[in-house]
């Protein structure tokens, strides 16, 4: 069903502090709907407006055609699952399912075959008379996902529910996550911060930023084709070149002219004009790195640069090249047994090339911009997400001891 | 690898007996200092009450349980009904006064915190005999707040707010009331009050995450709270002397009647014994919750087999 939940305009403010500014989403139901933007930028505000647990200062809300804007948390069929999963600590895990339907007055007997059907979804039949305290960080957040989906909710809303977690735990709980979607339908709403979570999990999202959507559709769509410089350098990493369109060409193409570089072909479907400032979006991955010069093709850009640094990351290596006063940064990818080839070095030559078909033309609205683009600083380089990671909790330390322990 | 878990697991626990013999080592002084002025005292009081009592306010020769016996037929029976009934009372209703005023603390900006703390500890700054007798003059006949109350009617002529179980009641509120809020406060302000939402967003209404989620969050406190009022009220002496009258007499008051007055101290003793074991009985509930907490989190350090 379309348009199943609706954001209407909502408008949120804290104080002076606008958290959310108009924004209107509207939501499939059976979809799984991320919410993706850096901290600060109301996505955890939109799903808190959707809980109950803010109420809007303007717009509606409303889930499957009744407006739930003023209801009260405990009168929506909404549930949430916790960014720090807030199990009540003096319930066992059964008690902990089991709370929402005993609010709900469901028989004993009821409630014990949803609770025992919700524990083997979880796979914690084992632990289901444990105290929250005695179980690992990962086993947590299913008891929270199981105590909010036994309710069955019309809609699941995840708080950054990865963010505790570890590296391949955060891997294996996105699989999890996903089966779990697949076997009950229920729409989920997610926030994070980590594209890469909304990316694997999302049918479609919703960049956010300052308080306004900054772009929705499908992953791929957002990836590939970004509307603006803010969604093309959060999402992913990429290369900015100011340019000014000097000759619109056929079948939407325009030759830009770039400030120290040579003049370039780019993809122009925003229909900009001879003489417009634009500023051109290409990713890393999808510029072409050679110790030769290509062979010309008239929808190829080459650029001639030297390698100034470069980060091996295993599967693929980055490298920041200078060409002029341009730093490009391009990803290859390794095809062939790495210590066999004839890797690229430091001060190496390099040609570059891209297709004009992978580059955006943007406008670009802000210097914050700037920050978000990757330019080789020590210690920056692997610094995996943009946003914060300070809640290394207790569950994160435990999981980690764990690791260690294994 | 299980054997490495073996080892560690011996390390720990050699780590264990080291702190726990290095503990002991460090709260002897203060283990010394019970011994002597309180375990000693105790175990004498006991011994006296199974004496005889000698007319001239001392011991007497020989053993006897006459001290028990003559307390059992006279008026203990009403003495100690009206101690544990003012003393539940005290602590029920300071529970409910101190519970909004804790829930408004840990809530508050960490300036205002200080300056409610400190608003609550400078009472102490005067000395407590001074605070009991400010009620004294306060509550008197011709005090103000007769005056006021007689003016609106709400008391007659002759009536007096002073000397009878209410007026002990409300001194020892008052004297207590700051003993029921810190402990609560401590506990909550480490509640996780995202534990309400989590409530709140699973169907649950206020008055019910309130008395499910959150009175079991901050047990500890309240249990805490409940001893730190209960117990000292239940061995008032002096507010009772100051502000009961003979018809608010405390258990306290009778048994320095009978030590300074009636000169017998085994009579005296063995109301303290009662006394004792009076205090003695909720403070064992007290260790035995401990206890369970205690194993729990033993419990806690055996870490679970998890799943990979």
């Amino acid at each position: 069903m379309k348009d199943f939940l609706i954001f209407d305009g909502i408008h949120k403010s804290f104080g002076q502090y606008k958290a959310i500014d108009n924004v209107t989403i509207s939501i499939n139901q059976g979809e799984v709907f991320s919410l993706l933007g850096p901290s600060g930028c109301g996505k955890t505000t939109l799903l808190r407006l959707c809980a109950g647990l803010e109420t809007p200062d303007a717009g509606r809300i409303i889930l499957d055609g009744t407006d739930i804007s003023n209801f009260p948390p405990n009168k929506r069929k909404v549930n949430t699952v916790f960014q720090n999963y807030a199990l009540f600590p003096h319930m066992s895990v059964r008690e902990n399912i089991a709370f929402g339907l005993k609010v709900a007055k469901k028989s004993r007997s009821e409630i014990k075959k949803e609770v025992d059907f919700m524990l083997d979804l979880i796979q914690m039949q084992d632990h289901a008379d444990k105290k929250p305290a005695l179980i690992s960080g990962g086993q947590k957040q299913r008891v929270a996902i199981a105590r909010a989906l036994v309710n069955k909710p019309q809609i699941l809303l995840l708080d950054e529910p990865l963010a505790a977690l570890d590296l391949k735990l955060r891997q294996r709980m996105l699989i999890e996550l996903d089966q779990i979607h697949d076997e009950v339908g229920i729409t989920f709403l997610f926030v994070t911060h980590d594209q890469s979570e909304a990316m694997s999990l999302s049918d479609r999202m919703a960049v956010m930023n300052e308080g306004k959507i900054e772009q929705i559709g499908r992953p791929v769509e957002i990836y590939e084709s970004p509307v603006s410089s803010f969604t093309a350098a959060f999402i992913g990493d990429t290369n900015f070149f100011d340019g000014r369109v000097i000759e619109i060409l056929p079948e939407n193409y325009s030759r830009l002219s770039i400030d120290g570089l040579p003049e370039a072909i780019c993809f122009n479907d925003s229909e900009r004009a001879v003489g417009d400032m634009v500023h051109v979006s290409v990713r890393p991955e999808k510029i072409m790195m050679q110790s030769q010069s290509p062979s010309v093709n008239h929808k190829m850009n080459i650029i001639k640069g030297v390698v100034e640094n470069l980060v091996y990351l295993g599967g693929s290596t980055k490298y920041w090249v200078r060409s002029g006063e341009w730093m490009i940064s391009a990803q290859q990818h390794h095809h062939h047994f790495q210590l066999d080839e004839k890797p690229l070095k430091w001060d190496d030559e390099v040609w570059l090339s891209w297709h004009a078909d992978d580059g955006f033309m943007l406008e670009r609205y802000h210097l914050d911009d700037e920050k978000m683009l990757t330019m080789p600083e020590d210690g920056d380089l692997l610094a995996e997400d943009i946003g914060d990671d300070e809640q290394l909790d207790d569950d994160y330390e435990f999981e980690k001891k764990r690791h260690h322990e294994i | 690898m299980n054997n490495l878990m073996m080892i560690m697991n011996l390390k720990k626990s050699g780590i264990m007996k080291f702190k726990i013999s290095n503990e002991i080592k460090l709260s002897l002084p203060s283990l010394l200092w019970l011994l002597v002025f309180f375990m000693i005292p105790t175990v004498i009081v006991v011994l006296i009450s199974f004496k005889n009592p000698d007319p001239f306010g001392g011991i007497g020769v020989g053993w006897s349980i006459n001290g028990f016996s003559d307390i059992m037929n006279s008026y203990f029976a009403v003495i100690l009904w009206r101690t544990v009934k003012l003393s539940l009372l005290t602590t029920i209703i300071c529970l409910l006064l101190a519970m909004p005023v804790a829930i408004y603390m840990a809530k508050a900006d960490a300036k205002i915190q200080n300056l409610l703390l400190l608003l609550i500890v400078i009472p102490f700054w005067t000395n407590f005999l001074i605070r009991i007798y400010a009620w004294k003059t306060v509550l008197h006949p011709e005090g103000f707040l007769k005056k006021i109350f007689f003016t609106f009617g709400l008391v007659p002529e002759n009536g007096s707010l002073l000397y009878n179980e209410g007026a002990v009641l409300l001194v020892l509120v008052y004297a207590y009331l700051p003993f029921a809020i810190l402990p609560l406060y401590t506990a909550i302000e480490k509640f996780d009050f995202r534990l309400i939402e989590a409530a709140r967003d699973l169907g649950s209404g206020a008055v019910r995450s309130f008395v499910k989620i959150f009175l079991p969050g901050i047990s500890q406190g309240i249990i805490s709270a409940v001893m730190v009022v209960f117990i000292p009220a239940l061995g008032s002496y002096v507010i009772p002397d100051m502000v009961g009258g003979p018809d608010g007499e405390m258990l306290g008051n009778k048994i320095a009647q009978m030590v300074f007055i009636d000169r017998n101290l085994p009579k005296g003793s063995a109301l303290s014994t009662l006394l004792i074991l009076a205090v003695i009985l909720p403070g064992l509930i007290r260790i035995f919750i401990k206890k369970s907490n205690l194993t729990e989190a033993i419990a806690r350090h055996k870490r679970p087999k998890v799943m990979q």
